[in-house]
């Protein structure tokens, strides 16, 4: 499990530039600290993980991220724009995607219409109300496309809700990535998939980190150390570790608090 | 939530109707123009020149059927208050004839632009909530309008407002002859229907369809939900504005009841009992509302029990409403759009 292919750590040299700066992050509900001075830099290429128990904050941060939820405290840098008070479809615009933990997708849509609705999205010009859209064939071709590419173009006219739990999870990062993100944020897309679907999603995945940098929320510590170049720790709203994951994984802290017998199964 | 879910079963036929109608459909659409430009003729000539005016109250509420259709069944946003846009109209038009200002060109553009005024005021607060606080604030706005409507005195109150005249268009157009009237309820009529279809088919009509499936996706791919939802509630406010202002050509009378609540009940009852998010839904269920409440109500006072059933026969066992029905009965072709 600690065959890590050469080409996923090539590109996370330490010169590439930081898209995502988060510094001093703070977000509390009630008495409970949901984000504790998170502090985390992403670079541009790199596939950065971030793991943690359940309950760690993961959702939370996420949510911080995207602009569903406005932390209290601290500063969200993305390529050097300050977007910790931006709604969410405003990073959305400026490159900054996310998929969902639990499948979100148009269910009343095909696989490819998801896809189009996304580059429709991306494209603006919305507010035009008597043109058929059926007449946008750049948004047509876009769509099949991308959707060659996920691996779902045999499944083109099928209804969102009919697709397969797997293809589902699939079409969930293709709708991100219709979107056209530099930073993509995956909130753990091996969620309830078999072992089968699990590989597919890591080729998927290294597929997509040739167009944009990802932020890989994972619990499939396997699937993170495969894909990872950097790995950071988030422990009750606070990242105890950053950085390699060989050093990550033998990070005593690390260890004690959260990877334990996982590792060294 | 229960429109909202049966739209969502009705969409995938709905989301791929872009391509226009099949040759059946053509057909139907065809012989049904046919059908209401002839019928005021053959009314006529059979006597029966009351059912002209039926028709027309008919089609009247056809189009505020419509107009409520597109944010309740395509926007899976259940508006209760639409009946303010409705009575706005009305008002609006019987005020500035009591103003003397009786040009229909002057009086139903405004019926429009004043409903959708309001809907812009009062959807940029309602739209920041959904489910059942959606379902209120938009019943508490238009609960206010009726009780303001009903307090001011000088165009009538509670009592309701009388006209001697109805709006005047020109072009040797009478809108006291009831076959001249019934032509423009029924372009009317036809307008909307057409743009409903183009605006469904349209990149705002997709958009529209996103969010109704789920709008916090809608969101994350970079659509301003909230801008798209508010232009969608004024659109269709300004389509019920229009209905009003007919509304009140043809009964040379407007009153505060217009307003109410129980209007915007009605007028959800016709969407569901139609089909909601169907492009036919709110004529059908208008004309069938309107045909059960004039059939059942010559033998008991009690209709309303009686349409009930009905209601609740379709409900359970025909989600997509009579447009369903009708589509499965003539197979896959008229119903799609």
């Amino acid at each position: 499990m600690s065959a890590v292919p050469a080409s996923a750590r090539g590109s996370a040299g330490a010169a590439a530039a930081t898209l995502l700066a988060v510094r001093g992050l703070r977000k509390r509900f009630g008495g409970v600290v949901a984000t504790d001075d998170v502090t985390l830099a992403v670079a541009e290429g790199e596939v950065h993980a971030l793991i943690g128990p359940n309950g760690a904050g993961k959702t939370s941060l996420i949510a911080q991220l995207s602009g569903t939820l406005m932390p209290d405290h601290g500063e969200i840098r993305f390529a050097g724009v300050d977007i910790t008070r931006l709604v969410q479809h405003r990073r959305v615009k400026l490159g900054l995607a996310r998929s969902f933990q639990i499948t979100r997708l148009f269910r009343s849509f095909s696989a490819v219409e998801n896809l189009a609705i996304a580059v429709q999205a991306r494209d603006g010009r919305n507010l035009s109300f008597w043109r058929p859209v059926s007449r946008d064939t750049a948004i047509a071709d876009e769509a099949r496309a991308l959707l060659g590419e996920i691996g779902l173009a045999a499944r083109a006219d099928m209804p969102a809700a009919a697709l397969s739990h797997g293809e589902q999870r699939a079409l969930e990062v293709g709708v991100a990535l219709a979107t056209r993100p530099r930073l993509l944020l995956l909130d753990e897309p091996m969620a309830g998939t078999g072992p089968e679907e699990s590989a597919r999603m890591v080729e998927l995945i290294e597929r997509v980190r040739t167009k944009a940098t990802v932020l890989l929320v994972e619990h499939d510590v396997d699937a993170v150390f495969r894909l990872a170049d950097r790995v950071s720790v988030l422990v009750n709203g606070r990242v105890i570790a950053s950085g390699l994951p060989d050093a990550v994984r033998n990070d005593p802290e690390v260890v004690t608090a959260y990877l334990g017998d996982e590792v060294h199964r | 939530m229960t429109p909202a879910a049966s739209a969502a079963s009705a969409a995938s036929a709905t989301a791929t109707a872009s391509t226009g109608p099949s040759p059946a459909a053509r057909v139907a659409l065809l012989a049904l123009a046919f059908a209401a430009i002839a019928f005021p003729f053959a009314m006529q000539a059979l006597d029966a020149s009351f059912y002209v005016s039926v028709a027309s109250r008919m089609m009247i509420y056809a189009i505020a059927a419509t107009s409520l259709n597109l944010v309740l069944g395509y926007g899976g946003l259940v508006s209760f208050g639409h009946a303010a846009f409705f009575g706005i109209g009305a008002y609006t038009v019987g005020i500035l004839i009591t103003e003397g200002v009786v040009s229909g060109w002057i009086g139903i553009p405004l019926a429009m632009g004043i409903a959708a005024l309001f809907a812009t005021v009062i959807g940029a607060v309602s739209l920041r909530t959904r489910g059942v606080y959606f379902i209120m604030i938009t019943l508490a706005f238009a609960q206010m309008l009726f009780y303001l409507v009903n307090s001011v005195k000088a165009y009538g109150g509670d009592e309701g407002l009388n006209l001697k005249l109805r709006s005047s268009l020109g072009f040797g157009l009478n809108l006291k002859d009831d076959a001249t009237f019934y032509f423009v309820v029924l372009a009317c009529l036809a307008g909307t229907l057409l743009a409903v279809h183009r605006i469904m088919g349209s990149r705002f009509g997709r958009i529209v369809l996103a969010m109704r499936d789920d709008d916090v996706r809608a969101e994350a791919i970079g659509v301003p939900t909230f801008r798209y939802k508010l232009v969608l509630f004024v659109i269709a406010a300004a389509l019920g504005g229009l209905s009003g202002a007919l509304m009140v050509n043809q009964q040379n009378y407007v009153n505060p009841n217009v307003l109410h609540w129980t209007q915007s009940g009605t007028l959800m009852v016709m969407v569901i009992l139609g089909g909601v998010g169907t492009l036919w839904g709110g004529v059908l269920g208008a004309f069938v509302l309107l045909l059960l409440e004039e059939v059942i109500s010559a033998y008991t006072v009690h209709w309303q029990f009686w349409v009930g059933w009905i209601l609740l026969a379709i409900v359970l066992y025909a989600p997509r409403g009579l447009v369903g029905l009708v589509s499965r009965a003539l197979g896959r072709g008229a119903g799609r759009k």
